[in-house]
């Protein structure tokens, strides 16, 4: 029975881990172009999970139909976010945009609640099914179904970083701004870009876990946990971040398991990862794939 | 088709760089802008590019038309589209990119997608030693890495291209063989360029008319062949120059070499 117990929770966490991932790679894409560390991205997640909930409540319009429209919304909420507060602030100093994005963040959080309430709403109905057994495992099937957007997501931004012509800007950006400009880049757009794939695909992170859980406030959690993701993979590799969310939500389904079976001390699953982040600072303070430069020799 | 007119730049708000420069580059031409370290060589570069924005300058007077329109309120991505290429000081290729990946960053400005690939294949020919190597571009040597910056450049189709010391850091062979290039580039597909150096004699011998800078002014122009020949420029930009003339306090033009002294 504990071995099934560990195998169930080593599945939930290898999901959780995919969607860490991906609310991790949504936050390096942002530090990785514009060196802003946004503080705010776990609330892109609550305006996302908010947004398709209030489409499902209000309109009760099939769920891929305002799944589809809640993209497009954070796209543009994206672009504006970026447009209206940071784009004045470019070229101020970088701890000032980010004390910026503390502020968004709070923001983001009251709005949220003065119009959806503070008390949890849960999903409407979506699946029939609520769980599918896989060899003799139950799966949520909205987490089946995360995973397997999580992976898609990362193909595609694989994809997208290596042959289409924004990717390839928005990498040249993050390497060199000023060569990026010389060759026509223009750093505008690559920010816009920037923040709204980056609020879109954490779109996807927050409805996945409304579903799961209900939604609350309690999603932007999710924007302070991606922290010891992205310090474990490297602030500024997309790569690390995917496994920096992996071997994160491992982890903290480890220590419930561990917890369970013998500590007893309980909430170990929600402060796991931070002692990680600790330990991760005090010996590998770069990450495993942080910035190697390259040099000659 | 490139003229400035009497520019004045000054980096935050206070350090004036360019004092009223004027030049001009017709259509097809090669133009060498010579001068000393720190003459403004390179910010005259940037000032017609736009990216003396990212550095905190700015152009407070003059004009500068591109094809007869004036440019300078233009930002870097919209004067690339009119076709100026900036190759910038020290290559700049990004290196954690492949040799393709910056060549197609190159063309990022270029509305004809479709003919991306062959444009690649093309620059390859241009560049053989390009093709053999695989791998990161930072991994290239300094010359071929002024090929990529070259490169790179020609996939944007530009009419004008700007060359910041092409020669930096190369060996005397490779400098030869990139001089050949900028001259092929030339004859054989027309591009005009104007070209800042720090090795005269090679610039002034490849282009047809030269400038030379001094503290932000022109203080010289001419055919590149007639200033070969003068004796203040074979005396302070190539060496030599005759012997009579080694007391700084005979010479006329010792207030424009105040600096060096």
């Amino acid at each position: 029975m504990a071995l099934n117990f560990l195998i169930q929770l080593l599945v939930n966490g290898l999901i959780i881990g995919l969607l860490y991932g991906v609310v991790a790679m949504s936050f390096v894409l942002i530090y990785k172009s514009s060196q802003v560390v946004n503080f705010a991205q776990g609330e892109f997640l609550l305006v996302g999970a908010w947004a398709c909930w209030w489409l499902l409540a209000k309109f009760a319009i099939p769920f891929y139909l305002a799944f589809l429209l809640t993209l497009i919304f954070m796209i543009i909420f994206g672009i504006l976010v970026q447009i209206i507060i940071l784009k004045p602030l470019i070229g101020e100093p970088i701890i000032s945009i980010i004390m910026v994005t503390i502020g968004l963040s709070i923001f983001f959080q009251a709005i949220m609640n003065w119009m959806f309430g503070v008390f949890t709403e849960p999903f409407p109905t979506i699946f029939n099914t609520e769980s599918i057994k896989i060899f003799g495992l139950n799966v949520q099937t909205a987490y089946l179904m995360s995973g397997l957007i999580s992976i898609f997501i990362m193909i595609s931004f694989a994809l997208f970083f290596k042959k289409s012509r924004l990717g390839l800007a928005m990498r040249a950006t993050a390497f060199d701004q000023q060569a990026a400009q010389s060759l026509g880049v223009s750093i505008k757009q690559v920010f816009a870009a920037a923040w709204a794939i980056s609020a879109m695909v954490s779109a996807v992170a927050g409805v996945v876990f409304g579903i799961v859980n209900g939604i609350s406030s309690g999603i932007a959690f999710m924007g302070i946990k991606v922290f010891p993701a992205v310090i474990l993979g490297g602030l500024d590799s997309v790569l690390g971040a995917i496994l920096g969310g992996l071997a994160i939500g491992l982890l903290e389904h480890i220590a419930h398991y561990v917890d369970v079976q013998f500590l007893n001390v309980g909430n170990l699953i929600r402060i796991a990862p931070f002692y990680a982040l600790i330990i991760i600072l005090m010996i590998k303070p770069y990450g495993f794939f942080g910035t190697k430069d390259i040099e000659r020799v | 088709m490139l003229k400035i007119k009497n520019i004045e730049v000054v980096y935050n708000e206070v350090v004036l760089v360019i004092k009223g420069l004027s030049l001009e580059v017709h259509k097809g031409e090669i133009v060498s802008l010579l001068g000393a370290n720190g003459a403004g060589k390179s910010t005259t570069l940037k000032s017609i590019s736009g990216l003396l924005k990212t550095e905190d300058g700015e152009i407070t007077k003059g004009n500068i038309f591109f094809e007869g329109n004036d440019i300078i309120k233009s930002n870097p991505s919209d004067i690339v589209k009119n076709g100026i290429f900036q190759v910038m000081e020290g290559r700049r290729c990004i290196a954690d990119m492949t040799i393709e990946e910056n060549l197609r960053l190159g063309a990022h400005t270029r509305p004809d997608r479709k003919m991306i690939g062959k444009n690649i294949e093309e620059v390859m020919d241009f560049f053989p030693r390009l093709r053999e190597r695989k791998g990161l571009s930072g991994y290239l040597s300094g010359g071929e890495q002024q090929m990529l910056a070259i490169g790179r450049a020609l996939m944007a189709k530009p009419k004008i291209i700007l060359m910041d010391e092409p020669s930096m850091g190369l060996s005397p062979m490779l400098v030869k063989e990139v001089f050949d290039i900028i001259k092929k580039l030339n004859k054989d597909l027309g591009i005009t360029i104007l070209l800042v150096e720090q090795n005269a004699k090679l610039a002034l011998s490849l282009s047809s008319r030269s400038y030379i800078m001094e503290n932000g002014k022109i203080v010289m122009e001419g055919k590149s062949s007639d200033l070969i020949e003068n004796e203040d420029v074979k005396e302070f930009y190539l060496g030599g120059g005759k012997d009579n003339r080694k007391s700084f306090k005979n010479l006329k033009s010792y207030k424009r070499r105040k600096r060096w002294l």
